[in-house]
């Protein structure tokens, strides 16, 4: 698998390379003659030479593995003496994260190597979280990279981050124990682990054999992520790493003494029964784990914890930071399932944050708005139409009024006119009555006659 | 042997300890160069100058190879940048070239803003990659790299001094770019007047205060040759992808009547110390300067101007999680600000638009009650007219009923008397 793949979440998008500017795609093209830039590898050389290396070194594993031995003997030097005890000659009363530092040159290379041990690992009578404070270490170390990374003015960074962490195996010959189990899972996704059998030569050959199947067999059941070499194009690099698979877990035998068999001096461990030699390849697989610690894949570790383990702690951190801000506790190191634009700094979220706010802001300002203008338009309607009724019902009364007021005009008229009529009526009596009163006035007047 | 940087970092923290033996970590930058090169490396150069210098003749000749290009017109309305990629390999090792050209820079009446577009563009590059660097899931390992590595200003070979274009433009870019000043076409200038051009612009370039790249010193195995390369600044070059034979070689140059100049003579001109020092010995210097120096002033002042700070009031450093928290609070409130203010605004409206329909209603309420008024005044009127037209029917009626009740009597008075009269009558008959 290789280490793009690694990325948590990362897509095909992200691992193409950016294209620049106008220039649409690369050509390529043919030199006609010397250029120079074939110089650029010893550029690199000489830099990285001024500059020095650093390298950080994790062991765990129980005390009494051997874990102190097997560094200086890797290193073939008194990392760990009398003035500077080993993690299992220190009193520990829980499992504590220790580093030492040392400078060492060879050949012009200047090397800044920091052990890390974790004295009391795996010795308590109740283990349960023993491996909390090496996960604590390596996030605190993490952390520490990032922030430096992060500042407005940085420096060149020192690289503290442990770049590989040797697991040590004890040679029980049956499997791995649950404790074993229970810390490789934890840490696979944080650290590159190799995992050693320590003491080898307590086992035969045969039994050896047997106990690497076990393991391997276990490793891949619990899908525990060991460190995986580099793909490579290269023909002896590939037979290399094969050979290096072929023998995992590596299983070491580590010796400060020198002894000196058949005229050579070589580190081993002397028996009744014979010499157990630690450079010896058929002793143990010391040699496979120098050379491939040191001598081939030093820098393989380093990328790999940087583009790999890094990366992965520093999107969790991130991820926890800008989507909760306030729940960070409650969300973190996983991510969020709305967590779509992955691809974004966070400074870009906020942005995109702020525009959608903005747009968001003058939706409401729309809605808003027209609510508003909705509302005075029904008051304004309303007002209008009570206007418009009570004017209605005014005329209406005015009319009504008008129409009784002509009522009694033409009531009065006909008052008036019946009236007249009966007062003329009377009138005519009246003459009449006088006529006849006259006339039988005559009357009278004859009839005396 | 001169400590390294990583031993005076780790300083009184680390002890040294001697080894026993051949451990075998020297193969460290071994395995580093080995890396790098399988990754492939990356370069990118930018050519600043007046059309027709012979810009791309020169990266023809550099790198050995026919870049893609017409020759540009003089009628520019602007400065364009054009960039373009290519893939080259020399034995093992394979860069990725991007070539950058000013198109029109130096051709306008006006060459106030000559130096605007060059400046966006380098400025553009160091966003990508701040961009990209900031991102939460980033790919650092396989971004391409676009920002600048190296400028290489063209200087017309007047034999004069700096034209205040170049003064300006490289003032502008020194702090962004690792400039690189070049003479060009200076198979137009004699030897001697070519010594006197070079102190010219020498000493109006430190007068002005421009900082060109200086070739490093640091790196003993390299400080004596950079050392007199910096002493030959600028570069005095001739560009030609023709072939002239010369006694029995075909090498680079440029016939004239009166001889050729030929490209890779160092007595013709500096091209081959322009290589040397540009492609063999310094180009990882370049990208180095590049990322550490000017990248790294880009990013702090762009960070600076987003608010951030690597300290809180109380000097103690900030994490970057409480930054970033900081940076969203802020942020969150301001959004929260902005709606409040949104909010009141509209309280506001509504309240006055409230009081002056109030208003309108009030006034129409009052309109009403007048005309109400009105009304029952109109109805008293009638009222009272009613009341008079019954008091008179009521008048008119008791005359009447009052007439009638004479006449009836009357009427039987009168029939009594017409009954005498006719009983009478009938007395006498």
């Amino acid at each position: 698998m290789s280490h793009a793949e690694r990325l948590e979440g990362s897509s095909e998008a992200d691992r193409n390379s950016s294209m620049m500017g106008s220039g649409g795609e690369t050509q390529q093209k043919n030199l006609e003659g010397y250029v120079g830039f074939a110089n650029l590898p010893n550029q690199v050389y000489r830099k990285s030479v001024k500059r020095g290396f650093e390298f950080t070194l994790m062991v765990v594993g129980e005390s009494g593995l051997g874990k102190s031995t097997l560094i200086n003997s890797l290193f073939l030097t008194d990392l760990y003496s009398p003035e500077y005890p080993g993690p299992s000659h220190r009193i520990k009363k829980t499992v504590k994260v220790e580093q030492s530092k040392v400078l060492v040159k060879e050949g012009g290379v200047q090397l800044l190597l920091t052990i890390v041990d974790t004295p009391g690992f795996g010795d308590a009578v109740d283990n349960s979280d023993c491996w909390q404070p090496v996960i604590d270490h390596i996030d605190n170390k993490f952390e520490d990279y990032l922030n430096s990374e992060s500042r407005v003015n940085r420096r060149l960074m020192p690289d503290n981050r442990v770049h590989c962490c040797l697991y040590f195996i004890a040679p029980s010959g049956h499997g791995l124990k649950p404790l074993d189990i229970e810390f490789m899972k934890r840490l696979h996704e944080k650290v590159n682990i190799i995992p050693l059998i320590a003491k080898a030569d307590t086992m035969t050959p045969e039994e050896g054999q047997q106990f690497k199947k076990q393991i391997m067999r276990e490793i891949q059941e619990h899908k525990i992520r060991i460190y995986e070499f580099p793909e490579t194009d290269d023909e002896e690099e590939i037979k290399l790493v094969k050979k290096i698979k072929e023998r995992l877990p590596l299983a070491v035998v580590g010796s400060n003494t020198i002894i000196e068999v058949n005229g050579k001096r070589v580190r081993g461990r002397q028996y009744p029964w014979g010499v157990a030699e630690v450079e010896n390849g058929e002793h143990c697989d010391f040699t496979i784990l120098r050379n491939m610690l040191i001598r081939t894949h030093m820098q393989d570790l380093k990328d790999v914890t940087n583009n790999v383990h890094y990366e992965n702690y520093r999107s969790r951190k991130l991820a926890a930071v800008t989507y909760n801000g306030v729940d960070n506790n409650r969300n973190k190191g996983q991510l969020t399932k709305n967590q779509t634009d992955d691809g974004m700094s966070p400074l870009a979220q906020m942005e995109e944050e702020r525009r959608e706010h903005v747009s968001k802001m003058k939706k409401m300002e729309m809605e808003m708005e027209q609510v508003f203008e909705m509302k005075v338009k029904e008051k304004i309607q309303k007002l209008k139409d009570s206007e418009a009724e009570l004017q209605r019902r005014h005329e209406q009364m005015k009319r009504n009024l008008e129409a009784q007021h002509r009522e009694l005009e033409e009531k009065r008229r006909q008052h008036e006119d019946e009236k007249a009529q009966w007062e003329a009526q009377q009138r005519q009596l009246e003459q009449q009555k006088l006529e006849a009163s006259r006339t039988l006035e005559k009357n009278k007047k004859k009839k005396i006659f | 042997m001169a400590s390294t940087e990583i031993a005076r970092q780790a300083g009184e923290g680390a002890r040294a300890v001697p080894l026993a033996g051949h451990v075998g970590f020297d193969s460290m930058p071994d395995q580093l160069v080995n890396k790098s090169v399988n990754h492939g490396f990356c370069f990118n150069i930018l050519c600043v100058g007046e059309t027709g210098l012979g810009k791309s003749t020169l990266m023809d000749t550099l790198f050995n190879t026919k870049f893609e290009g017409e020759p540009t017109q003089h009628n520019q309305p602007g400065v364009q940048l054009k960039s373009n990629t290519y893939e080259l390999q020399e034995s093992n090792v394979r860069l990725k070239l991007t070539v950058v050209n000013t198109v029109g820079f130096g051709d306008q009446i006006n060459k106030e803003d000559s130096y605007k577009s060059i400046v966006e563009f380098i400025d553009a590059q160091f966003e990508a990659y701040l961009q990209e660097e900031l991102k939460i899931k980033r790919t650092l390992h396989s971004y391409h790299d676009t920002r600048i590595h190296a400028c290489l200003y063209f200087i017309a070979p007047t034999g004069h001094s700096l034209k205040s274009l170049d003064l300006v433009t490289m003032k502008k870019l020194d702090s962004k770019v690792n400039i690189i000043p070049i003479i060009a076409k200076s198979d137009a200038i004699s030897k001697s007047e070519l010594t006197k051009f070079k102190i010219k612009i020498t000493s109006e370039l430190v007068s002005n205060g421009v900082q060109i790249y200086q070739f490093p010193t640091d790196d003993e195995t390299v400080a004596e040759i950079n050392s007199t390369m910096n002493g030959h600044l600028p570069f005095a070059v001739v560009g030609s992808t023709e072939e002239v034979k010369i006694g029995n070689k075909m090498v680079k140059a440029r016939q004239y009547p009166w001889g050729t100049v030929q490209v890779e003579n160092e007595n013709h001109c500096d091209f081959v110390k322009l290589r040397e020092m540009l492609i063999r010995v310094n180009m990882e210097d370049l990208r180095e300067q590049t990322h550490t120096s000017h990248y790294e002033l880009y990013r702090r002042c762009k960070l600076e101007e987003m608010g951030f700070k690597d300290t809180d009031p109380d000097c103690k450093p900030f994490s970057l999680q409480e930054t970033y928290e900081a940076k969203r609070n802020e942020f969150m409130g301001e959004l929260q600000k902005k709606e409040e203010e949104m909010r009141q605004m509209f309280v506001q409206r509504v309240k006055e638009k409230e009081g002056e329909l109030k208003e309108a209603e009030k006034e129409l309420h009052e309109k009403f009650d007048r005309l109400k008024k009105l009304h029952q005044d109109e109805k008293k009127k009638l009222e009272d007219k009613r009341k008079s037209l019954d008091d008179e029917l009521n008048m008119f009626k008791q005359k009447k009923t009052a007439a009638e009740l004479l006449l009836n009597q009357a009427q039987q008075a009168g029939g009594s008397t017409t009954l005498k009269r006719d009983k009478e009558r009938k007395n006498f008959f």
